[in-house]
């Protein structure tokens, strides 16, 4: 009795079988991104990273310039004072930022296509 | 809570040495870092915007051509999950942590082309709006963390699929091996860069920036793997809009 048949259009209704609903699909993955954004604000580690930890070492870093200008510097939002929550709402901005921009310039690309 | 904030400037993050005190549950902020303007001599970072901006240029040609109008969702769900994952950095060694590129996992998906283009957003955005690398050398961090994924790490997939088996039967082995492989050869890229910049030599550069993403890559190649096998376990059907072409409509 379980649902083997794929059916082309709208979502199969229960069991384990691959999602039929694109758009469901799509809103699951943005949702495993901003648990990622959460986990990474609470858990991820603050030690430098590989370039920074060899700049660091090798004294390079020291010739880094700071930035003109400041928008949601180093992922965090100025005025919220916690940082995991400042992190939260700066990484989800980002998620949703990149989301957009990628799929405008998918739809800019596209279209030019169809022409 | 500002002023501690402006202290840590905006590249610096934690002093390495006090860094390996905390490591889970710090309430510090994750810092992903991407190399800072100053670290490139002008022209180098120019010559990279060069080699970047001809990619691009490439990148949206093909994408253009072969863009299949059902990859769009996926193509910004990669950017946003590949933003996210960027945002993780995880422990490697004594003091040291690495995080996700993610240029082989999007070019598996998407293609080198449209795999590019992702990565390029991601690391705009990241310099635009989170002051999370430089402005200068934005076109060498998007050529070292993208590029050298996207076209070097994929051309390696690719290979390694066929000589293993096949791609569908080998994906996840032939991604991983990729994946280690891009991020070491972006630690190569990078010192070259910053040899040719006069910021240090290439001899002293070298060792330490491989040696440390020899480890870094093997993050990557877990994280590419796990998230190939859960769209191999969800969604096996999205492999298959990397290689459908829409028709061509006049043109």
């Amino acid at each position: 009795m379980s649902v083997e048949r794929p059916s082309p259009t709208g979502p199969s209704p229960t069991g384990p079988s691959r999602p039929r609903s694109g758009r469901a699909w799509w809103i699951a993955a943005l949702a495993i991104a901003a648990l990622v954004v959460v986990a990474a604000a609470a858990l991820a580690s603050t030690d430098p990273d590989g370039l920074e930890r060899v700049g660091a070492d090798l004294g390079f870093l020291e010739s880094a310039r700071d930035s003109l200008f400041t928008i949601l510097p180093d992922y965090t939002v100025p005025g919220i004072d916690d940082p995991v929550l400042s992190t939260v709402v700066a990484g989800l901005t980002g998620v949703v930022i990149v989301f957009l921009v990628m799929v405008g310039l998918g739809r800019v690309l596209r279209r030019r296509h169809e022409r | 809570m500002l002023a501690t904030r402006a202290s840590r400037g905006i590249w610096l993050g934690p002093h390495p040495f006090l860094g390996m005190i905390g490591v889970l549950g710090d309430p510090r902020p994750a810092t992903s870092l991407h190399a800072p303007d100053g670290l490139l001599s002008v022209p180098v970072a120019l010559a990279m915007w060069a080699v970047t901006a001809a990619v691009l240029t490439v990148a949206v040609r093909q994408t253009n051509r072969t863009l299949d109008d059902r990859a769009i969702p996926l193509m910004g769900v990669m950017a946003a999950f590949i933003f996210a994952a960027q945002l993780f950095n995880f422990q490697v060694f004594g003091g040291t942590s690495g995080h996700l590129l993610g240029g082989v996992l999007a070019a598996v998906l998407l293609g080198p082309w449209a795999g590019t283009l992702v990565m390029a957003c991601v690391v705009a955005v990241q310099a635009l709006l989170f002051q999370d690398g430089g402005l200068v050398v934005l076109g060498a961090n998007v050529f070292n963390m993208g590029v050298v994924g996207t076209l070097g790490g994929y051309g390696l997939y690719r290979a390694v699929a066929t000589m293993l088996g096949g791609e569908s039967r080998r994906r996840i082995p032939a991604a991983s091996i990729a994946a280690w492989t891009a991020v070491v050869l972006g630690a190569l890229s990078m010192s070259l860069q910053l040899a040719a910049s006069g910021t240090t030599e290439l001899a002293i550069a070298l060792p330490v920036m491989v040696g440390v993403h020899v480890f870094i890559g093997v993050g990557e190649a877990l994280i590419t793997a796990a998230a190939i096998g859960f769209i191999a376990a969800t969604r096996a059907d999205l492999f298959a809009l990397r290689d459908a072409v829409t028709p061509e409509v006049g043109a």
